[in-house]
C-alpha cells in the first residue's frame, strides 16, 4: 500500500524548539509513529484490515471514516486497549507493542476519549491523579496542573469539583491529564463534538501550539471543515481498510466525504414550509431538577406548529436531558404546563403521551432508548406497543412486533443479521438508525429527538433527515436537540439555543449567524467571558 | 497464560451449560471436603446423588421436597429478574403456614371440601402481606428490601413459636408447643398413596407453566426483564417501578406462603416451631441454578431436593454432619455464580507476547 508523505508546510505561527530538535526538520526525517499491516478480527467482523500509516513529529494527522470504519479499534490498538492480531507498530523507530494503556502512556502516547472517564464528586486534581501512572503529591500536582493549563490556554482550577464544570472544561481536564505525562503522540477522539464554536477555536489554538512544540496529534473527527483547517495529513478508512492518505488542505469537504462513504453525496433540498395548527405548547414552565448535578429548566416557552422543525442547539449538559425528560413524560410536570394538540399532558406518563401522539427519542441509545440485552423485536415493544398495537389483552403479538422491527430495519438501512439479535450487538450508528426509525415509523404528531444522527454515517443521516422533513411536511411538529450545529442549520426551520436551562426564543433558522449562536450557547457566565478572551489572546 | 476475552454476544450454550458445570464442580469440591473430613468421597457422592433414585420412598420424597423449592423459587425468580431481591421467602413461608394452619384449626373438625382452598387462600394471603412490608418500605422510604425481608424471617419464626406456645397450642398436648393435628378435611390429599407426595406437586407444576407463559409472552414478563436489564429504558417505556416492586414481592410472597401452607397441611400435618427447614433460603439457590427460567427451576428444584434427601441418607448412613451438607449446598451457588463468567467471556489459552 503506497503511503504518500507530504512535506509539512505551515503558513504562520512561531516555531518553538523543544529539546533542541526542530520538529519541522525532524518530521521530514523519520516518522514518530509508524503502523504496519495492523489487523484486528472480532467474531464475525474484520474491524481493521491491514492498515499501515505513519505520523510525523508535530504533525496533526486526521483519522477519517464512517461509523464502523474501524477508527476506534485502530486507536484502541495504538493506546494499548486492544492488541492487534497481526501487524506491528513503532514509536521513534523502536518496536512498540503496548499491552495496556499504562504501557502506552509510558511510551509517550496519550489519549483523550470522546466520553470522559471522570468522577463528578471528586476535584479536578484528584481526577487527574487517578489517570496517571505515577501521580505526584496533591500540592505538587495542582501546581503542575495550573502551570500546564495556563501554558496551553486551558484555564482550569484543580480544586474545583468536576460535577460543577461544563463539558468543555471537563475535556480540558482530560487534555491536561494527558499533557502532564509529556506525550509525543496525543490521540483525540471527536474532541469538538461537545464544544461551542468559541471553545473549538481555543482548542485548535492549543493543538497548534502543541504541534509547534513537536507533539504529534492523531485527530479523529467527522467534521470535514475542521479537519481541513487543522490537519496536515489525513488517513481515510472505510470498512476497516485504508482507502487513502492525503493532504486534507488540498481536498474539498465533498471529496473527503466521498472518499469516506465511497460514493457521491446528494445535496440537501430546500423546501417551502407552511405553518399549521398548534401541535405542542409549553408555557412558562420551570422545573427544578432532582439530580445532584442536574440542570433546572427555567421559564421554558415553546410553541410548535404543524410543519415546524425546531432545532435546539447548545453545549451538552445545559438542560437538554431535562428538557427531553419533561417532554417524553419521564419527568411529570403540572398538567397545563405542556399542551399536545391543545390537550394538557403535563401529568401523563410516557405511554399515555405516545397514545396521544407524542413520541420521543432520547440521546442515550443503550440503556435508555433501547434495552441492551433485548432483541430488536422486543425493543420495538418498548415504545411502539400502543401506536402500532403490538399487544392484545396484555400479551405481546410477536409476529406483529417482528414485522414492525423488520420494517424499521428495512426502511432505515439498519445493518443486522436479523431482528432477533440483541440491541447491544448493533454498532452505535446502526442502533441509532433503529431507535430513531422506530419512533418515526409510529407517525407521531409531535416528535422530540435528541442527537438524531449522532455517530450515524452520512448516507443513513440523509435517510433520517429526509424522514424528519417528510414528517413535518405531512403535518407533524419536530423538535431536534443536537450539538451538531451544521446539522441543525441544515434541517431546522426554527432555531433556538438552550443554555443553563433557558431556551432562547425560536427564530427562523436562516436569520442567525454561527457567531450569534456561539454567543448564545455560551450563556452569560464569567467563565465564558474568560474563554473568549483566551481565544482572542 | 489464561486470559478472559469478552464475547460479542453472551453464549447461549453456556447459559445452560454452566449450571451443569457448577454441579460437577460442586461434586468434585464436595469430594475433597468429604475426604478431608475423613469420609469415603466416592461413596458419599454416590449416596447423595445416585442412591435416592433406586429407592421408591426416596423418589417420592423428591416430589415432597421439590414442591416447596420450585414453588418458592418460581416466585423469587420473577423479582430477581427485575432486580427486586426478596431474601425473606423463608419468613413468608412460615407466615403462610401459620395463616393456613390457623384457618384449618379455626374450623377444627368441620368436614368439607371448601376448607383446603380456604386454607390455601389464607396461606397465600399471609405470605403476600408479609412480603408487602418490605415492598411498602422500599417504595415509600427506599428501604433496602434485602435487609427488611431477611429480618422479617426471624420475626416470623418468633411469631410462629409464640402462636404455637399460646393461642394455637393443642389443649390436650401436655403443654408441648404444638398445635392440634389437623383433621382430615384440612390435610392435603395424597398424589401417590403410601407416600408423602401430595397434590401440591400439581400446583407447583401449574405455577411453572403460568410463570413460563407470563415471562415469554406477556407484558408483565416484559416489564420484569426490562427493569432488570435497563431501569431507565423501563421508565422511558412508561412502566412504574413502584408497582413492579409491589407485584414482584407480592407474587413471591404469596407463592412462598402457599408453599408454607402445603408443608403444614401436607407432610407435617400440624403447626410446630420446627416448620421452617430452610426451603425459603434454598429456593434462592434453586432460582439461580435454574437460570431464573421456569423450566430450569423445575430441574434445579429436583437437584436441590436430591441433595436434601441424599444428604439425610448420608447423615444417617455415614454419620456425616448436617453442616457438611449445608456447606455442600452452598458450594453449588458459589460455583454457579463463579461459572457465570463463561457466559459473557471465553477463556483463551495464550502465550505471553514478548
Amino acid at each position: 500500500m503506497g503511503l504518500t508523505r507530504r512535506p509539512k508546510v505551515r503558513a504562520s505561527g512561531p516555531t518553538k524548539i523543544k529539546n533542541g530538535i526542530n520538529p519541522k526538520v525532524a518530521a521530514v526525517e523519520s516518522p514518530l509513529f509508524e503502523a504496519k499491516g495492523l489487523l484486528k478480527q472480532f467474531p464475525g467482523v474484520l474491524a481493521v484490515d491491514d492498515v499501515s500509516f505513519s505520523v510525523g513529529k508535530g504533525e496533526i494527522h486526521a483519522l477519517l471514516g464512517e461509523n464502523g470504519a474501524g477508527k476506534s479499534t485502530l486507536v484502541k490498538m495504538i493506546y494499548g486497549v486492544l492488541r492487534p492480531d497481526v501487524g506491528s507498530m513503532k514509536m521513534s523507530g523502536a518496536q512498540y507493542a503496548p499491552a495496556r494503556p499504562s504501557d502506552a502512556r509510558a511510551s509517550g502516547v496519550g489519549m483523550v476519549f470522546q466520553h470522559f472517564s471522570l468522577f463528578e464528586a471528586l476535584t479536578v486534581g484528584e481526577n487527574v491523579a487517578l489517570g496517571m501512572n505515577k501521580a505526584p503529591k496533591a500540592k505538587e500536582l495542582n501546581a503542575r496542573i495550573r502551570e500546564v493549563s495556563e501554558a496551553y490556554g486551558l484555564p482550569l482550577d484543580p480544586t474545583r469539583l468536576v460535577g460543577e464544570l461544563s463539558v468543555g472544561e471537563r475535556q480540558r481536564i482530560e487534555i491536561v491529564r494527558s499533557l502532564l505525562q509529556n506525550p509525543q503522540l496525543l490521540i483525540m477522539d471527536e474532541p469538538t463534538s461537545v464544544l461551542t464554536p468559541q471553545e473549538v477555536e481555543t482548542l485548535f489554538g492549543t493543538l497548534r501550539k502543541l504541534s509547534d512544540e513537536g507533539v504529534a496529534i492523531l485527530y479523529i473527527s467527522h467534521k470535514l471543515d475542521e479537519i481541513r483547517s487543522l490537519c496536515q495529513a489525513a488517513t481515510i478508512l472505510r470498512g476497516g481498510k485504508l482507502i487513502s492518505t492525503c493532504d486534507p488542505r488540498e481536498e474539498t469537504a465533498k471529496s473527503l466525504a466521498e472518499m469516506m462513504i465511497g460514493r457521491e453525496l446528494a445535496a440537501p433540498q430546500q423546501v417551502d414550509w407552511s405553518h399549521g395548527a398548534s401541535r405542542l405548547t409549553i408555557e412558562r414552565l420551570s422545573v427544578a431538577s432532582d439530580e445532584q448535578f442536574g440542570v433546572d429548566l427555567k421559564e421554558v416557552n415553546i410553541d410548535l406548529r404543524a410543519g415546524d422543525i425546531l432545532g435546539i442547539g447548545g453545549v451538552a449538559g445545559n438542560g437538554q436531558d431535562e428538557l427531553l425528560d419533561i417532554l417524553s413524560g419521564e419527568t411529570r410536570v403540572r398538567a397545563d404546563g405542556i399542551l399536545l394538540n391543545g390537550k394538557p399532558i403535563g401529568q401523563l406518563g410516557p405511554n399515555q403521551r405516545r397514545a396521544l401522539g407524542l413520541c420521543a427519542s432520547p440521546e442515550e441509545r443503550l440503556g435508555h432508548a433501547a434495552a441492551p440485552d433485548l432483541s430488536l423485536t422486543d425493543n420495538v415493544v418498548l415504545t411502539a406497543r400502543v401506536r402500532a398495537s403490538l399487544t392484545r389483552s396484555g400479551f405481546i403479538k410477536r409476529r406483529a412486533a417482528g414485522d414492525f422491527a423488520r420494517s424499521v430495519v428495512e426502511r432505515f438501512g439498519v445493518k443486522t443479521p436479523s431482528a432477533d439479535v440483541a440491541a447491544k450487538s448493533l454498532s452505535g450508528g446502526n442502533l441509532q438508525k433503529f431507535v430513531v426509525g422506530r419512533e418515526i415509523m409510529q407517525k407521531p404528531d409531535v416528535f422530540i429527538v435528541s442527537q438524531p444522527t449522532w455517530g450515524v454515517d452520512a448516507g443513513a443521516a440523509e435517510i433520517i433527515r429526509g424522514a424528519i422533513r417528510d414528517m413535518a411536511k405531512a403535518g407533524a411538529a419536530v423538535m431536534v436537540i443536537s450539538q451538531d450545529l451544521d446539522e441543525l442549520m441544515e434541517i431546522s426551520t426554527l432555531f433556538s439555543v438552550i443554555a443553563d436551562g433557558r431556551v432562547s426564543f425560536p427564530v427562523p433558522a436562516g436569520d442567525m449567524t454561527i457567531e450569534q449562536i456561539g454567543v448564545l450557547m455560551g450563556g452569560q457566565t464569567d467563565a465564558n467571558v474568560e474563554e473568549v478572551s483566551y481565544a482572542e489572546a | 497464560m489464561l486470559r478472559l476475552e469478552l464475547r460479542k454476544e453472551p453464549s447461549r450454550a453456556m447459559v445452560w451449560l454452566t449450571p451443569v458445570l457448577a454441579v460437577v464442580m460442586t461434586m468434585l469440591a464436595g469430594m475433597i471436603l468429604f475426604q478431608q473430613l475423613g469420609y469415603d468421597p466416592i461413596e458419599t457422592i454416590r449416596l447423595i446423588f445416585v442412591q435416592p433414585f433406586f429407592d421408591p420412598y426416596s423418589r417420592s420424597e423428591l416430589l415432597v421436597k421439590g414442591t416447596p423449592l420450585v414453588l418458592i423459587a418460581m416466585g423469587l425468580s420473577l423479582g430477581f429478574r427485575a432486580g427486586v431481591w426478596n431474601i425473606g421467602a423463608e419468613g413468608q413461608f412460615i407466615i403462610g403456614g401459620l395463616c393456613g394452619g390457623a384457618m384449618g384449626l379455626a374450623f377444627y373438625d368441620v368436614p368439607g371440601l371448601w376448607l383446603l382452598p380456604l386454607m390455601a387462600a389464607a396461606g397465600a394471603a399471609g405470605g403476600f402481606f408479609w412480603a408487602m412490608i418490605p415492598a411498602v418500605l422500599k417504595i415509600k422510604f427506599n428501604a433496602n428490601e434485602i435487609l427488611v425481608s431477611l429480618m422479617l424471617v426471624y420475626v416470623a419464626e418468633l411469631l410462629l413459636s409464640a402462636m404455637v406456645s399460646g393461642p394455637l397450642r393443642d389443649p390436650d398436648g401436655f403443654n408441648f408447643p404444638e398445635s392440634r393435628l389437623f383433621h382430615d378435611s384440612a390435610i392435603l390429599p395424597l398424589l401417590i398413596p403410601g407416600t408423602r407426595a401430595h397434590v401440591g406437586v400439581l400446583v407447583a407444576l401449574g405455577a411453572v407453566v403460568i410463570g413460563y407463559v407470563l415471562l415469554q409472552r406477556h407484558m408483565f414478563g416484559y416489564q420484569i426483564k426490562l427493569f432488570g436489564q435497563a431501569p431507565r429504558a423501563a421508565k422511558f417505556a412508561g412502566f412504574s417501578q413502584g408497582r413492579l416492586i409491589a407485584v414482584c414481592l407480592g407474587i413471591s410472597g404469596a407463592l412462598a406462603g402457599l408453599a408454607g401452607m402445603f408443608e403444614t397441611s401436607g407432610p407435617v400435618g400440624q403447626l410446630v416451631p420446627s416448620l421452617p427447614v430452610g426451603y425459603g433460603f434454598t429456593a434462592i439457590i434453586v432460582a439461580f441454578l435454574g437460570r431464573l427460567h421456569p423450566i430450569g427451576i423445575l430441574f434445579a428444584g429436583a437437584v436441590m431436593a436430591l441433595t436434601y434427601i441424599g444428604g439425610e441418607a448420608a447423615q444417617i448412613g455415614m454419620n456425616l454432619p448436617a453442616a457438611a451438607i449445608n456447606v455442600f449446598q452452598g458450594m453449588l451457588l458459589f460455583f454457579l455464580l463463579g461459572m457465570d463468567i463463561l457466559v459473557n467471556y471465553r477463556v483463551r489459552l495464550r502465550r505471553r507476547v514478548a
